[in-house]
């Protein structure tokens, strides 16, 4: 399972990042008389209403995607591995206090809060990586806490507070690494998250905005032609589904692997 | 177990303020003038200034939170930007056919999870358990806005089974269910397993198999009752993702209810209409995880003791 999520991820990225390169039609380029052409020898995944390549415009997507995901995927887990570990490692009112902060957090279903941040701050690409941080970094600070508080305790770390380690050299040197591997699986699983919900805000018409490709703007766009041309739905649909089921694989199998008790 | 219930509701009253001050902010988060972006470039200053003394934007901001909390405590949410309407009254409107939808949704899930998981876990390490998981695997990937249009394609259109959009007849609440609830389907599945995986491995289980009792009843009769109290507080976190999932779902299948009214508020810039279906919606998914502690408090003796 790790094996079939990792060559997907590592396809889908080499797919993407070398799509200029690999493929002979440009995502902008425009065939007007052949618009909404079914897939062919030359454009495999067919045409699009505007007679743009889909299969270019799907790789393209794959780039806005992967990097939506790792922008918050690498800033929630920053932020929620900082929060979570001076939240475990202080206690008291500090912990008490970001508590507080997370509860309300997590009283927003999914991407509820997400939707609701987007729609007031506008449609861009900045805003869902903005909004998808807010509500991500959470779930990666209540891992890291949950760690930091049994981490805190372990007799290597009161022996470097004992032979005078300062309290960031503890954190970071001792306690924070031995929160690195369910941080690890959490953010690979947190990588289809983000490039779900980026989908799902697109498809709402409140991520990216056209003319830049993205899966869930172009699943929303072929709507109007699912009868006539339900190719310009299908591809992206697929690509989309098999990205996250990559990831969701992956997380999967390093959950298995990095955790004794399921092996 | 009073107590316990009594600390339990006290400890949501912060985290519903947070959630309304969240929510209060919503609109001061709108850049530039809230009044001039609900109403376009075009519109009169003095029109601008009318709207914005309606909204309560030209108090201090004190004074308008304060006035925000007075006035959803006595559950009136202001009016709608775009109709007139009271916003409440308008959600209101909207609630029967969202949870319709969600208890739908819920209710396929669990038809399909429960029986996934039984056989995955029965035939633990086989191909059955193999195709089971990766089926479940499958349908936490495949997104609701892509599954939800294919449906609609192949049953609507192609067979003419059921109908592509509205709601009505229970014909019509079919393929929006099924696609809001393939995803949580995935999700229970694998719950459904693990759990079952680990109280056929009790010691009760055991005994009863020692004691002649054939594998089938062991599980039915036995392990599968204990096997379903998790999946309690599953189902319940999940219901906060089909509440999120129902946005899109109802936008697809114009379901007239409150996620759809939703994402038609921020397409006309109706802040008051997106704060009031913001605050409901996460209003009820704390109240359904309160309600599910204190179900769980009424099961589990040893949470309530805690």
């Amino acid at each position: 399972m790790t094996r079939s999520g990792a060559i997907i991820v590592a396809i889908v990225v080499v797919a993407a990042l070398t799509a200029p390169w690999l493929l002979p039609w440009d995502a902008a380029t425009q065939d007007l008389p052949n618009r909404l052409q079914g897939p062919t020898w030359q454009h495999w995944f067919g045409l699009d209403e505007l007679g743009r390549d889909i299969l270019a415009r799907v790789l393209l997507g794959a780039r806005v995607s992967l990097m939506v995901g790792s922008v918050v995927v690498g800033v929630s887990s920053i932020l929620g591995m900082a929060i979570g570990g001076v939240s475990g490692y202080y206690g008291g009112w500090i912990d008490q206090s970001i508590g507080r902060v997370m509860d309300v957090l997590m009283a927003f279903p999914g991407m509820l809060l997400a939707i609701a941040l987007v729609a007031v701050l506008g449609p861009s690409l900045v805003n869902v990586v903005l909004a998808l941080a807010v509500i991500g970094w959470v779930g990666y600070a209540r891992l890291v806490r949950g760690q930091v508080l049994r981490a805190r305790e372990f007799e290597y770390v009161t022996a470097a507070k004992a032979l005078g380690a300062g309290t960031a050299r503890v954190l970071m040197r001792h306690v924070l690494p031995t929160a690195l591997p369910p941080l690890l699986v959490q953010a690979t699983l947190g990588m289809a998250g983000a490039i779900l919900s980026e989908a799902a805000l697109s498809f709402l018409g409140l991520g990216v905005q056209p003319p830049t490709p993205s899966w869930g703007t172009m699943i929303n766009g072929g709507r109007v032609h699912l009868l006539d041309a339900p190719h310009l739905t299908i591809f992206p649909g697929l690509f989309l589904a098999i990205v996250v089921l990559g990831f969701n694989f992956l997380g999967d199998g390093l959950r298995d692997a990095l955790d004794p008790h399921r092996k | 177990m009073l107590r316990y219930f009594v600390r339990r509701v006290l400890l949501t009253v912060p985290v519903l303020l947070g959630v309304a001050t969240l929510v209060f902010s919503l609109i001061h988060l709108v850049p530039g003038d809230p009044a001039q972006a609900m109403m376009g470039d075009g519109a009169s200053p003095q029109d601008v200034a009318e709207l914005r003394a309606k909204l309560g934007l030209d108090q201090p901001l004190l004074a308008q939170y304060v006035s925000f909390l007075r006035h959803a405590v006595t559950g009136d949410l202001g009016v709608s930007f775009r109709t007139g309407q009271p916003v409440t009254l308008m959600i209101v409107e909207r609630i029967p056919a969202t949870a319709e939808l969600a208890v739908a949704a819920m209710l396929v899930a669990v038809m399909l999870a429960i029986p996934l998981g039984v056989v995955a876990a029965v035939w633990r390490g086989t191909a059955i358990d193999y195709g089971a998981m990766t089926f479940a695997l499958a349908g936490v990937s495949i997104p609701n806005f892509w599954l939800g249009p294919l449906l609609a394609i192949v049953f609507a259109v192609e067979l003419g089974w059921l109908p592509v959009s509205g709601r009505g007849t229970l014909a019509h609440l079919v393929l929006p269910a099924i696609s809001l609830g393939l995803a949580l389907a995935a999700i229970l599945a694998r719950m459904t397993r693990a759990s079952l995986l680990d109280e056929l491995n009790e010691l009760y289980v055991r005994a009863a198999r020692a004691r002649g009792v054939s594998n089938a009843a062991s599980i039915t009769r036995h392990a599968l009752g204990n096997s379903l109290v998790p999946l309690l507080t599953i189902i319940a976190l999940q219901f906060g993702a089909v509440l999120t999932g129902a946005v899109i779902t109802e936008t697809i299948f114009a379901w007239p209810g409150i996620g759809r009214l939703l994402i038609q508020s921020i397409g006309f810039r109706d802040y008051p209409m997106v704060q009031g279906c913001i605050l409901l919606i996460a209003v009820t998914y704390v109240s359904v995880n309160l309600i599910t502690d204190l179900m769980y408090g009424f099961i589990d003796p040893r949470i309530r003791l805690e």
